[in-house]
């Protein structure tokens, strides 16, 4: 369920997070003047997030803040945050952002009761002065767990809630999750708390196949709709980078009906034209079928149109596959220099699926890509749950045709039978509107790469399997030579010349024709004494037929 | 051991509530039994004078700090142990 409209309109005032993705969870950010709870485990990201938000206010919505500090030295979270250009100390200068260090003594002596009035009152006094709006409270759980008992606990929280009441301001309190704390189990946990509180959040940061993996949840939000299932995110470059989770609508981006190339001439139209624009492309094969082959044909195609491309290698270094490519004649590196295409090589990026996709759409967004390809895709399949895999699937796919993005990826196959137990794995395949399969036809004694089109979605797109040619000028789809309902590749359709002259004499033969008839037709009509295929066919005993070849030419 | 010189304190209470009733009979008390005529009470009402909280870093209430003579202690709370109190002031030996 996802709130709709402003917040403002539901009548729930909601302060933004600046964090893109949770202010549409939540239907605008925290709420106004109330108190949210950000409960976590060690490490799973609360005081970043709590820090982001009161960066965002200090910054985008001119609600200073102060920060309270209960576990850590505010020298060391200003340190810490350095890394997420955050520009702390800036403003702490501008008094836009106080941090309160309020962390207990290590030497404290301690007789009889106390509580937490001074705190308050010193906070009290510097919200006055900077006119703070935001307050958090980091690791409440600390000086709590030092008053007497459990009464006196309860009796601070009642006094924190009233003070806050008092001084209008959004609060936002961590503190370490039960099934983290031991001293939670002897205690009564802070779960009380609630009453004051008026949303939830939960952190959480777990190892899944040796990757982690975190996700945030909204648990509870008063007054207020929200999206409650947990979404995955990371601790990026500049703070808290969260995954949307499958929106329904995408009613946003207009579909479009142009066709861009794909690089090789003949597969364009294959495809009745090429690809269209904003489509997604799947290109399956085992390894050493030319896929990368295709996307490189795809990037230049795309650079020639000076469309500026995102080309993601995740198996070799960029360098390599520029190499490689060059080999077959094409030339990436000028459009690399000129800054047209963008080389990335995911190779050692480890992570969740989540991971990468976020990566990837910052990589997009930062190159201003019209296309991006992603060689292989299957690189996130290693790590990460197969719920999580089809997802980011999905998701990437959304999102590339929001951005009206034309997507390539790359999947290798490792067996067909694959598609009985590999589910998830393959159901890309379901998703995209292109699939193009590259396989090896074995035929007398030679391996040859053989191309199909299995789906193309909205066009009319051919039927048959090509030969995939690759020599130093480039890379084309050849026809296949028939014989006696024999698709023949390579040197059995050949006869003499070289491929090349194979390759123009079919070029020149004009539009394809329809069926496997007329292709038989034409190809008995024109092929020279093909000796190589006079003989498999003496072989396999169809001499007749090789005379009455013989007799046409 | 005991000392000669002039007790200094500042006892900080938050409002006038229990806690800070509390201490402020307990501090009295000790002072009279083991200082008489050696000591020196500031009270300051945190809530009255925040600003005095921020400054001197004072987050839990009520707090002792032993100004003189060095070195300078904290002690949080309503000072209701006071072995500890004593124990902390360097005032275990005049134990009454």
């Amino acid at each position: 369920m996802k709130p709709t409209g402003t917040a403002r309109a539901k009548g729930l005032a909601k302060a933004s997070t600046g964090i893109a993705a949770f202010d549409e969870i939540t239907g605008g950010g925290l709420p106004h003047g109330r108190t949210t709870k950000l409960l976590g485990g060690p490490g799973s990201g609360k005081t970043v997030l709590a820090l982001q938000f009161l960066v965002h206010g200090a910054t985008q919505c001119s609600e200073p803040g102060i920060f309270v500090a209960f576990e850590e030295s505010p020298k060391r979270i200003v340190a810490n945050a350095e890394s997420f250009g955050w520009k702390l100390v800036d403003l702490q200068r501008k008094k836009k952002l106080y941090l309160m260090d309020a962390q207990p003594r290590y030497d404290l002596v301690q007789s009889g009761d106390f509580d937490l009035g001074g705190m308050l009152a010193a906070v009290a006094a510097k919200a006055l002065e900077t006119g703070a709006r935001r307050i958090v409270f980091d690791a409440l759980d600390v000086p709590l767990a030092l008053l007497p008992d459990l009464p006196a606990v309860r009796r601070e929280i009642y006094r924190l809630h009233s003070w806050l009441l008092e001084h209008d301001l959004t609060g936002v309190i961590t503190l370490k999750s039960p099934a983290d704390d031991p001293y939670f189990v002897n205690r009564q946990p802070l779960e009380f708390m609630q009453f004051m509180v008026d949303c939830t959040v939960l952190l959480s940061h777990s190892m899944v196949q040796g990757v982690s993996q975190r996700s945030v949840r909204v648990q509870k939000y008063r007054g207020s709709g929200f999206d409650e299932s947990a979404s995955p995110f990371l601790i990026g470059a500049s703070g808290f980078e969260i995954a949307i989770g499958n929106t329904l609508t995408r009613s946003d981006n207009t579909v479009s009906t142009d066709r861009i190339s794909s690089g090789i001439d003949r597969l364009d139209t294959m495809l009745g034209g090429g690809y269209f624009r904003g489509a997604s492309v799947l290109i399956t094969g085992f390894s050493g079928t030319a896929k990368t082959t295709l996307c490189g044909a795809f990037a230049q195609a795309a650079c020639q149109r000076d469309e500026r491309t995102l080309f993601i290698c995740s198996d070799t270094s960029s360098a390599e596959v520029v190499r490689n490519l060059s080999s077959v004649g094409l030339q990436l590196e000028r459009y690399i220099s000129n800054g047209c295409l963008r080389m990335v090589s995911a190779r050692n990026l480890t992570g969740s699926a989540e991971a990468y996709l976020v990566r990837i759409k910052a990589l997009a967004i930062e190159h201003n890509a019209r296309c991006v390809i992603i060689d292989p895709a299957s690189a996130w399949s290693t790590s990460a749950t197969d719920l999580s895999n089809q997802n980011v699937a999905g998701r990437l796919i959304d999102w590339a045709k929001r951005l009206s993005l034309t997507l390539l990826c790359t999947r290798m196959f490792d067996e067909m039978s694959r598609q009985i137990d590999g589910g998830p794995q393959l159901q890309i395949s379901a998703l995209v509107d292109t699939w193009i399969h590259l396989n090896y036809l074995i035929q007398a004694g030679e391996r040859n790469r053989g191309l199909s089109i299995i789906k193309s979605r909205g066009s009319a797109h051919s039927n048959q399997v090509r030969e995939l040619v690759r020599s130093h000028a480039g890379v084309t789809l050849t026809d296949t030579y028939t014989a006696d309902g024999e698709v023949l590749m390579g040197h059995p359709a050949l006869g003499k010349g070289t491929r090349r002259a194979r390759c123009r004499r079919s070029c020149r033969r004009g539009p394809e024709a329809s069926g496997r008839q007329a292709r038989r037709r034409r190809g008995r009509a024109r092929s020279a004494p093909e000796v190589t295929a006079n003989r498999t066919r003496r072989e396999t005993g169809e001499e007749g037929l090789a005379g009455a070849h013989h007799a046409k030419r | 051991m005991s000392h000669q010189g002039r007790f200094r304190f500042q006892l900080y209470v938050a409002g006038d509530g229990l806690n800070s009733a509390q201490a402020i009979a307990s501090l009295t008390a000790i002072c009279q039994a083991h200082l008489p005529d050696r000591h020196e009470i500031e009270i300051v009402d945190v809530y009255q004078h925040p600003e005095r909280a921020l400054a001197d870093a004072i987050f839990m209430t009520p707090t002792l700090v032993k100004l003189a003579p060095a070195p300078e202690i904290t002690i949080v709370g309503t000072l209701s142990d006071v072995p500890i109190v004593l124990q902390s002031l360097g005032l275990a030996a005049v134990i009454v």
